[in-house]
């Protein structure tokens, strides 16, 4: 009896352990969700809301975990593909859904070849993937910023003067995307007793879903795992390591550039330097506030994770101004959050291994005890 | 069945690592279905002959190899380890290579799945085919059928006992179709008694099927229970090759150690059973991957010299290095009836014990300093030594005129080779380095040596010069000394005393004195 009472309790410690981030989200909300007093309905409508907005791009972080390369700080590469996408399509005047489609078309290009470099510099920092993948996406931005601001409008044709800086050349702080502002959210939307729910981008989404359990049972998905967790013994088997490595970061990134289009449609606008710059650490945090770790992350982590996110965002400023009186606390807040979260959970799955590494003395010292009362 | 043509032809393979002659003149045959014990001490040439069959990168890199491999009459030359797999080689190799978080049916068809082809797969290449479960499963199946030992498919890696690890790979490579010979390299070190019986029975059965076999193993008795013929190999050479059913363990472990002349061991042994005990080691384990130590006991001795031997990945490695803290250990450890903390090397340091690692570039040295540095940092670290001091001990200025003297004593005493006492250590050649790394130590004036393969990867000349500073430093300042080394003849050469491990265990401590035969039998003997 007290074995199996002693195992209860191990197996109880252990899912604390497991699930502690997700675990002090839900204690946040449920704490400010009667402090904030916002209507239940109200919540629900802003969490579909964000849900379609943010689910795809951190759908886009999953592949990444499963080849082993860690949380994939270089999707704001994608994003940007995204973006630069979208300038041109409202360039040429293709607005609602085809103007949609078209930028996911032109943006696969940008992508695969920033995915490329993005995988093959990976390829020589094994090990250390996610502070090398959070230093390129600066250093592409930095050429991102050269592209749009120096050579749209002198060397890369934009012929419409709404999205060009006043000087001729260069691309306006803000890029109007208003038509085709959530034509694809609007498009098939069912409205449930005041909830609006974006029928279309859901699906979208939920194929999205598909299309990952798919890629997770055919060969490349397969090797990828098996990658993850031991490249040498992958290599050994004959699997291409590098090249499995490289077509997983720009599988990424090409999503991570739909994704960004999703979202910006929903935004409605395109802040051309800025919208991408904390993409890929929201989606992070989001992703690990759902229960994903560095190694391990499913489709259910995503949702959890943008709910509880984005419920705390909501709900979090509201009860902060109510109970100080001051109104900016939000903002700090969200940003103080997600850095906040990204680290504990890097902490903690150092603090993981560590473990792991001292069972096996625990287990050696355990099996010496057994020895010496057979003797 | 002579006239019928062998499955495995080598002839006359011959191999050197730079001018280091380790193979010479091999020559084996192998039938189909025949089981071949191949035997010899570490360093006897098992695992480079096996590299050369299985074409391992490592062999080309260092200028190939002369002589002839036939596979059923054919000349082959491996370039790779998939050309040798194509052609009907498998090889389990001692370290795991299974992907901990897949199960054994994944692990068993790795890279080899059964796959569905699918419309995507069809515009974008067969990565893109979906996995036929059904059929890895039937395929796994029958692989761990053929091998005759209940595993359980759709258990994963990282939950299994050590012994179904094993089995899982040797299942992996029974999958293979083409599979005619395969190469078992020490698959009983980590299998309990009873796995190891069901190995030796699934061996049996591959044999019956017409798998030739080859079986590297230390348990000797093993070899005569399944093997229908015994290779011994000592220094490079064959020195018997005959069924097995004409020779005994003890014939075997003779061979195996034997020199054509047996180096006696030195003269001046002393064994002083009298002598206080310096060091009292007891319940000692150790987890340092590769070498792990378990429920080790062992009493040193003051003033002696006890040597610890064993064969590779015994554990021998582990207990220095669990000791000093430099891997994780649990026990009770006492020198002088004090007792020393365990996983703390500041502590051991402070209680007058020094190490000189066996990874000499890592732990060993500060590659690139100079020697002066080198060898008075530690002391200057935890000893104070060589500091002038100001202002009452407030600020610590270094005396290098102290530092260039100790120095240049230890480059005279020990022969050091090199320009000045400021050359940088890692412009030396490795038998000053390690030469340096005993004056490192010696500095520190230890009340306790521990001294982990002095010898590794230097000359000849190099080594007696090592050892007879070891000898001279225990003799004339009574430092105990104890020594780790895997030739156990220079670990006759020097010590007083020394003891076997084998499987983490100490197997027995003998008078250096005895017959490296009787050390033989320790080496090769099964603790329980």
């Amino acid at each position: 009896m007290s074995t199996k009472q002693q195992n209860a309790g191990k197996t109880a410690l252990n899912f604390l352990r497991n699930n502690t981030v997700p675990l002090m989200f839900i204690i946040i909300c449920a704490v400010c969700i009667p402090i904030s007093g916002f209507s239940p309905s109200y919540l629900l409508n802003e969490i579909i809301t964000r849900l379609g907005r943010n689910a795809f791009l951190i759908l886009s972080l999953l592949i990444p975990i499963m080849a082993g390369m860690g949380l994939n700080f270089g999707m704001t590469l994608g994003a940007m593909a995204g973006e630069m996408a979208l300038i041109f399509v409202s360039d040429w005047q293709i607005w609602g859904i085809p103007g949609v489609v078209l930028a996911m078309i032109v943006s696969i290009p940008f992508s695969v070849i920033l995915g490329l470099i993005c995988g093959k510099i990976l390829n020589m920092a094994k090990g250390r993937e996610m502070i090398t993948s959070y230093i390129i996406s600066f250093f592409i931005n930095g050429i991102y910023q050269l592209i749009v601001l120096y050579l749209m409008g002198s060397v890369i044709p934009i012929a419409h003067g709404s999205i060009k800086l006043p000087r001729g050349y260069g691309i306006r702080n803000t890029v109007s995307l208003l038509n085709m502002r959530q034509c694809i959210d609007n498009l098939l939307a069912i409205r449930i007793g005041g909830v609006k729910i974006p029928a279309l981008t859901l699906l979208i989404i939920a194929l999205m879903c598909l299309l990952i359990v798919w890629f997770r049972r055919t060969k490349l998905g397969q090797d990828m795992r098996a990658v993850g967790q031991d490249m040498q013994v992958a290599r050994d088997a004959g699997i291409n390591v590098e090249r499995t490595r490289i077509i997983s970061i720009v599988i990424s990134t090409v999503l991570a550039g739909f994704g960004m289009i999703l979202y910006l449609q929903n935004i409605g606008n395109l802040s051309t330097y800025s919208a991408h710059s904390q993409v890929g650490m929201f989606c992070i945090a989001a992703l690990l506030v759902g229960g994903a770790s560095v190694d391990r992350a499913s489709i259910g982590n995503v949702f959890l994770g943008v709910t509880l996110f984005h419920l705390m965002f909501i709900v979090a400023p509201q009860a902060g101004a109510k109970i100080t009186g001051d109104s900016m606390i939000g903002e700090y807040f969200r940003v103080f959050v997600s850095y906040g979260v990204i680290t504990l959970a890097l902490i903690m799955y150092e603090m993981k291994k560590r473990r792991q590494k001292a069972s096996i003395g625990e287990q050696l010292a355990l099996a010496q005890k057994e020895e010496e009362q057979h003797e | 069945m002579s006239e019928k043509t062998p499955l495995l032809e080598m002839k006359n393979i011959r191999k050197d690592f730079f001018g280091n002659q380790v193979l010479t003149d091999i020559n084996l045959t192998l039938q189909e279905g025949e089981v071949l014990g191949l035997v010899g001490e570490n360093g006897a040439g098992k695992s480079t002959l096996m590299k050369i069959l299985f074409g391992m990168d490592v062999i080309r890199d260092t200028g190939g190899y002369e002589g002839d491999i036939l596979l059923n009459g054919q000349k082959v030359d491996f370039k790779t380890p998939f050309e040798a797999l194509a052609a009907g080689i498998g090889m389990v190799h001692q370290e795991f290579s299974l992907i901990p978080g897949f199960t054994a049916t994944e692990n068993i068809l790795l890279n080899r799945e059964p796959k569905k082809k699918s419309v995507v797969s069809e515009i974008f290449g067969e990565r893109l085919d979906v996995l036929n479960r059904k059929e890895m499963t039937a395929k796994s199946d029958a692989a761990i059928r053929k091998m005759g030992v209940q595993i359980d498919g759709n258990m994963v890696i990282h939950d299994m006992p050590v012994g179904h690890k094993q089995f899982t790979e040797i299942a992996r490579e029974l999958s293979k179709d083409q599979l005619k010979l395969l190469i078992l390299d020490e698959p009983t070190a980590v299998l309990t008694e009873k796995e190891a019986e069901a190995l030796l029975d699934s061996i049996r059965g591959m044999s019956a099927q017409g798998i030739a076999v080859i079986f590297i193993t230390h348990r000797l008795q093993e070899i005569l229970d399944v093997c229908d013929k015994v290779v011994i190999m000592r220094d490079g050479y064959v020195v018997e090759d005959v069924p097995s059913g004409e020779t005994n363990i003890t014939e075997i472990t003779r061979k195996m150690v034997g020199r054509a002349v047996d180096t006696a061991a030195a003269t001046d042994i002393r064994n002083n059973p009298d002598a206080p005990i310096a060091m009292s080691i007891r319940k000692l384990w150790v987890d340092m991957p590769g070498e792990t130590v378990r429920n080790v006991s062992l009493d040193v001795r003051e003033g002696e010299i006890l040597g610890i031997g064993g064969l590779a990945g015994q554990g021998k490695l582990g207990i220095p290095n669990g000791i000093m803290g430099l891997y994780d250990a649990g026990g009770e450890v006492t020198l002088r009836g004090k007792k020393v903390p365990l996983n703390s090397p500041r502590e051991c340091l402070n209680a007058s014990m020094a190490f000189v690692s066996e990874d000499r570039r890592g732990v060993g040295l500060l590659l690139d300093e100079t020697l002066e540095w080198n060898i008075a940092f530690p002391a200057m670290q935890i000893q104070n030594k060589f500091l002038k001091n100001y202002l009452g001990g407030l600020v610590k200025w270094r005396d290098e005129k102290a530092i260039h003297d100790v120095t240049q004593r230890y480059i005279d005493e020990l022969a050091i080779k090199c320009t000045s006492s400021k050359q940088k250590a890692k412009e030396l050649s490795g038998g000053n380095q390690q030469k340096v790394c005993l004056a490192k130590a010696f500095a520190l004036e230890p009340g306790f040596l521990f001294v982990s393969e002095p010898t590794r990867g230097i000359d000849v000349g190099a080594k007696s010069l090592v050892l007879n500073a070891l000898k001279k430093f225990n003799r004339e300042s009574g430092v105990t000394i104890v020594m780790i080394s895997s030739e156990l003849e220079e670990l006759r050469q020097t010590c007083d005393r020394i003891a076997i491990v084998s499987g983490g265990r100490v197997a027995g401590i003998l008078p250096a004195s005895e017959s490296a035969e009787q050390f033989g039998l320790l080496m090769v003997s099964q603790v329980k």
